[in-house]
């Protein structure tokens, strides 16, 4: 076994990634991503690749578009206001059929929002974000040794289709440290093939290559020929992690930071004999919808535990049908989950009681949701300390 | 195993470094360790903290919000730390510092005066080290000798006097407890 090392998150990936042949980072600094640029300022001339402090977020996405069309492995990392403005260099990526790496250290949202990890960037991430019919590979790590391995994972797969990916982790993964390994041989970018379609000295005659995001009269075909390549990952590229679900009652739906406080629920419920197990999304998109579906009609229900309100349901839903109930328990813009609130949820959905199958700690200024087991989500609009 | 330690004190006391430590020790142990600093305004100018987990299986979040122990290493920390500690938990307390005692009755509280041991050895700054001594010997969720490793680990340019120093504050914090 790999000698393991304490390493920050955000250290992990910008390591991960050099070692994953990214030779092109361009960034713009934003809490909680800055170890990403400050290692990358640090260390990816080491290796022969180029740094690029941008002068707007913008500007460094479309850095990566030109990168990227020379057939580099580029890539960029910002937090959630700063992903937002990325978005239209995104979906030009996306247009040109252009394989890179966005990262995304969320954080409480939405506008400036805070600075503590939030999970309230799932449907900018799995819906596209930017303009237009598209989508983009989204790999959610739940460790710091994920971190440290993905960018692998998200280059191998954007160049396989084409496409821009993304890793959606949050403010803790990026600042916690944590013991880890790399799974993987550093990749040497020399030696991986060229592409064909690729932007570079053209000699010997070859005709010249061009990257464009506009392509004319074809974007019907264009945007078709993608939705079947859409089609192709939805079928062979979904993702997940299982734990326990085989015989359990109730199914844990999480991912990211929010998978681990729920592994905790799952190791106290089943000590206590209660049979819950755990789903944990690694591709957020493509969802891993079929596994999903199956388990979906052996458990008595499942449980959703999401920081953000209401958001990775709609997915489970979508996969699991009518199935068998589901209930959420959300902690939004900032707010952690605690393996024994998730447990509380977990006894509520069992004895189909309604309290509990929420979470809205403290952050909602005395807010009350009710997620109930058909997920009619309503509000009881109870304000704290408002004479009425 | 599993240990989820809370950290606390003023910034400059050497607290997120100490839990830093105590993480690359669980690794050097073999078991599986987190660290996540308290980052936001309190690290500028008021107090600081840390979360750390050294567990012989997974580490569930490193967000520790039920601390098996808390060290405790200054006086504001006192209230805003002591709540959180499970029943039954170890407050390892700085009485060099802290002149108030918990509360409560369901907690394990041992009373070190760090600054004063380190005071002693020569220098005040290795408060947090009788500290973390302490802690070992209360809890053996790692072992001296792996935080003598750590030490080279995370101090990478720290003289070889001030590692001995370090060595011996540790030492110390480990034999203040009876």
């Amino acid at each position: 076994m790999t000698q393991k090392t304490l390493r920050k998150g955000n250290e992990a990936l910008a390591e991960g990634a050099i070692r994953a042949g990214v030779r092109f980072f361009a960034g713009y600094p934003i809490t909680p991503q800055n170890e990403v640029p400050e290692y990358m300022s640090a260390h990816i001339a080491d290796a022969g690749g180029a740094f690029v402090q941008a002068e707007s977020e913008l500007a460094a996405i479309n850095m990566v578009y030109g990168a990227a069309a020379t057939g580099t492995r580029a890539m960029t990392s910002s937090s959630s206001p700063g992903i937002s403005l990325k978005q239209e260099g995104i979906t030009y990526c996306a247009s040109a059929d252009l394989p890179c790496l966005i990262v995304n250290v969320m954080r409480g949202g939405p506008g400036l929002g805070s600075i503590a990890g939030a999970q309230g960037d799932y449907f900018q991430a799995t819906r596209g974000g930017g303009n237009g019919d598209y989508h983009i590979f989204v790999l959610a790590p739940n460790s710091v040794e994920e971190l440290g391995n993905f960018p692998k994972l998200a280059f191998d797969l954007a160049e396989k289709y084409r496409m821009p990916a993304m890793i959606l982790a949050d403010g803790i993964l990026g600042q916690m440290m944590e013991s880890m390994s790399f799974n993987f041989d550093p990749v040497d970018p020399n030696k991986l093939g060229k592409f064909d379609w690729a932007v570079d000295i053209h000699k010997n005659g070859r005709a010249k290559n061009n990257v464009f995001s506009y392509k004319g009269d074809n974007l019907i075909a264009d945007v078709v020929e993608r939705a079947k390549r859409y089609g192709l990952i939805e079928q062979t590229e979904q993702r997940f992690e299982e734990r326990n679900c085989e015989d359990a009652d109730v199914i844990l739906v999480a991912y990211g930071l929010s998978s681990r406080a729920c592994l905790e629920a799952v190791n106290h419920a089943r000590e206590q004999g209660l049979k819950v197990g755990l789903f944990r999304p690694i591709t957020l998109w493509p969802f891993p919808q079929k596994r999903l579906a199956e388990l979906a009609k052996t458990a008595k229900a499942i449980l959703v535990v999401e920081q953000s309100l209401g958001q990775l349901v709609q997915d489970v839903k979508l996969a699991v049908g009518d199935k068998c109930p589901v209930g959420l328990n959300a902690y939004p813009a900032g707010g952690q989950p605690d393996g024994a609130q998730i447990l509380a949820a977990v006894k509520s959905l069992l004895t189909g009681q309604k309290e509990g199958l929420f979470t809205l700690q403290d952050h909602a200024a005395g807010f009350t949701y009710h997620c109930t087991r058909d997920l009619k989500l309503g509000v009881q609009g109870d304000r704290k300390g408002e004479t009425k | 195993m599993y240990q989820g330690i809370r950290i606390a004190g003023f910034g400059g006391q050497g607290v997120i470094s100490a839990g830093i430590l105590l993480a690359q020790a669980g690794v050097e142990n073999k078991l599986n360790a987190s660290w996540l600093p308290s980052y936001g305004p309190e690290m500028r100018g008021g107090t600081a903290n840390c979360s750390v987990v050294v567990s012989d299986g997974e580490v569930y979040t490193p967000i520790v919000s039920r601390p098996d122990t808390v060290i405790v290493m200054n006086e504001p920390s006192l209230p805003k730390f002591e709540p959180m500690l499970k029943k039954g938990g170890l407050l390892i307390l700085n009485s060099s510092l802290v002149n108030s005692r918990p509360a409560r009755t369901d907690i394990k509280t041992v009373c070190v005066p760090c600054n004063q041991i380190a005071e002693k050895l020569g220098m005040d700054r290795i408060a947090n080290l009788v500290a973390l001594g302490a802690f070992i010997k209360c809890t053996g969720a790692v072992s001296l000798a792996a935080v003598a490793d750590a030490m080279k680990k995370v101090y990478k340019r720290a003289k070889p006097e001030m590692l001995e120093l370090n060595q011996k504050a540790l030492q110390a914090g480990f034999d203040a407890v009876k």
